[in-house]
């Protein structure tokens, strides 16, 4: 089913390595691709941009086609309104930073011209760098300018190639940030390739993921944390629910940020975004308790009335994952067997969800 | 001093310049990029004038360029004269000789673009005369250069070739290094040595005069 606006992207091919995918990425939201290396992600990519060919695929975007095997179109890249953010940034060496972003500017020379480099320039924080070359620039700084040469077009989707990998693990969370701030003032549409859960969980709304060729799992990330769904991607990962939440509030005498994702309430340690600011919030299933009473005389912020979906079993035998809703948004909550039975955990039995608020990651 | 035979040498090295850079550059250029069966032996090809000795390579050349062969026939008639001890012969033979001093260079620094920023011109919406334009030529000019002055240089000493197809007609084929060795062969060591420092002192200067251009490219890169 086609979305207005959305790209669609479906392509087969079985030489160099056998890929298989179909998916929308919605307008206006990040999709990540998301899978282990060699998973052919960047091949993916390189399709939606128009450099890279399979026997068969479909590329549309808002509509428009821009390859379609069947019908022998294929738009050439340089006709195609994407920005390219690759994993190395390949920077055109020989031009300084003005220069790579004017190169890419789709409009005639002159001042409006001169005026969008400097907007440019400026979104991006690079003010006061447009004369250097990217051998003078540091990694943070040439990842900027990639971006803001991608940004010339006017793209109707980003493309960024793992673009948190070349840069120190200290660096990408403030790239991370900056990326977000980007999307949410511009609601361009990106799709980000990464083998990192953490640009899923902090930059994503929708999540593709893709393994030895395949996607096994598509939606929203929510809906995939939530239904734990994701957790062959990373062996090493806990199970957690990402949530799209809003800040519904400060308290700023107890120091405290209410949270809203629908029914889902929750306070946080105070997060410096304004009111109805978007909030991406993870709760990792182990910090979640479960009671079948309303506790007293705890630090606790957080008690939700909730209900069982289920209880599975989990990755460690004595270890149980209890599925639960609030209203119509769902947790997951790690337990002993023992609780299990304590509690009487089933399907349909109301029980109360304990989180501490500084259990709450809240990525603003 | 035989200045008709220097200027004649720079006539052809300017001319075999003019004519091949441009064709090397799009032979290297799919050298450089492009993945097929067979590109090993166009490689080897190309190289080849720079192992066979010249007089091999002017034999075959005057062998195929002669009146008993279809090619030498085909340019006498159109021409109204013939390929052999001509101008034109020596500048045919000329682009042949100098083929992997203007591919091999320009190959090299062409191969030396990463793919992705090539891709990446295209993705900022350049047309494919367009990354060739603003991205291709400019990253390569430090091997246009030296594909330039080699050429030149070589079009200059070039002796075995030029003696095998062009002879030694003066203000037609007589170039400066045929003209060196006429003088000495008429034991006119003075006229010879003055030729040969005109040539040394042109060689040195070329290559200066590059290699300075070369370093200045390349600190802007």
């Amino acid at each position: 089913m086609e979305h207005p606006g959305a790209l669609h992207v479906r392509l087969r091919q079985a030489e160099p390595f056998p890929l298989e995918v179909d998916f929308e990425a919605p307008a206006g939201s990040v999709t990540a691709l998301f899978g282990p290396s060699g998973s052919g992600k960047t091949t993916v990519l390189r399709t939606i941009a128009g450099l890279h060919r399979p026997p068969e695929a479909e590329v549309a975007s808002g509509g428009q086609r821009w390859t379609d095997t069947a019908a022998q179109l294929m738009v050439p890249t340089h006709r195609r309104p994407v920005g390219f953010v690759f994993q190395d940034y390949a920077l055109f060496p020989h031009l300084t930073v003005r220069e790579q972003v004017a190169l890419a500017l789709d409009r005639p020379r002159g001042a409006p011209r001169a005026a969008r480099v400097d907007e440019l320039l400026r979104i991006t924080r690079l003010e006061g760098l447009g004369d250097r070359r990217p051998g003078a620039l540091s990694g943070g700084q040439q990842q900027r300018v990639a971006i803001a040469r991608a940004l010339a077009r006017d793209p109707a989707v980003l493309l960024l190639d793992e673009p948190f990998a070349a840069v120190d693990w200290d660096l990408r969370e403030s790239l991370r940030q900056e990326l977000m701030a980007l999307q949410r003032a511009t609601s361009l549409s990106m799709v980000i390739v990464t083998h990192d859960f953490e640009d899923v969980v902090k930059l994503a709304s929708h999540v593709v993921l893709l393994e030895r060729g395949t996607v096994t799992a598509a939606g929203t990330v929510e809906t995939l944390t939530a239904s734990n769904r994701l957790p062959g991607l990373d062996r090493h990962r806990e199970p957690a629910v990402a949530l799209d939440a809003r800040v519904a509030g400060h308290d700023a005498a107890r120091q405290l940020t209410h949270l809203e994702a629908r029914e889902l309430r929750v306070s946080v340690p105070t997060i410096h975004s304004p009111v109805g600011a978007p909030v991406r919030i993870q709760i990792p299933a182990r910090e979640v308790i479960l009671a079948n009473r309303r506790p007293e005389g705890l630090s606790l912020h957080n008690v939700l009335e909730a209900e069982v979906l289920a209880v599975e079993p989990s990755s460690h035998e004595a270890l149980r994952l209890v599925h639960l809703v609030v209203g119509h948004t769902r947790l997951l909550s790690l337990v002993t067997v023992d609780a299990v039975q304590k509690l009487a955990l089933a399907p349909g039995v109301p029980i109360l969800a304990l989180i501490k608020a500084v259990s709450v990651e809240a990525f603003a | 001093m035989d200045w008709t035979a220097l200027g004649l040498s720079l006539r052809l090295g300017l001319v075999t310049v003019a004519l091949l850079v441009p064709l090397s550059f799009l032979l290297a250029r799919w050298l450089a990029f492009a993945r097929f069966r067979g590109r090993g032996l166009v490689e080897a090809l190309v190289a080849l004038p720079l192992i066979l000795p010249p007089t091999v390579v002017g034999f075959y050349l005057l062998t195929a360029f002669g009146r008993q062969s279809w090619f030498g026939r085909a340019f006498e008639s159109l021409a109204g004269q013939p390929l052999v001890f001509s101008f034109e012969g020596l500048v045919l033979a000329s682009l042949l000789v100098n083929l992997p001093f203007a591919v091999q260079p320009m190959q090299n620094a062409l191969a030396a673009i990463p793919r992705n920023v090539r891709d990446a011109a295209r993705c900022c919406g350049l047309s494919p005369l367009g990354v060739i334009r603003r991205i291709e030529l400019p990253l390569a000019l430090p091997g246009i250069a030296t594909a330039v002055v080699l050429t030149f240089a070589h079009t200059l000493g070039e002796f075995g070739v030029v003696l095998m197809v062009g002879g030694s007609i003066p203000g037609e084929t007589r170039t400066i290094a045929i003209a060196i060795y006429d003088r000495v062969q008429a034991f006119d060591e003075h006229g010879a040595g003055i030729m040969a420092l005109v040539l040394l002192v042109l060689s040195v200067a070329a290559l200066w005069i590059t290699n300075a251009m070369a370093r200045r490219m390349s600190r802007h890169t």
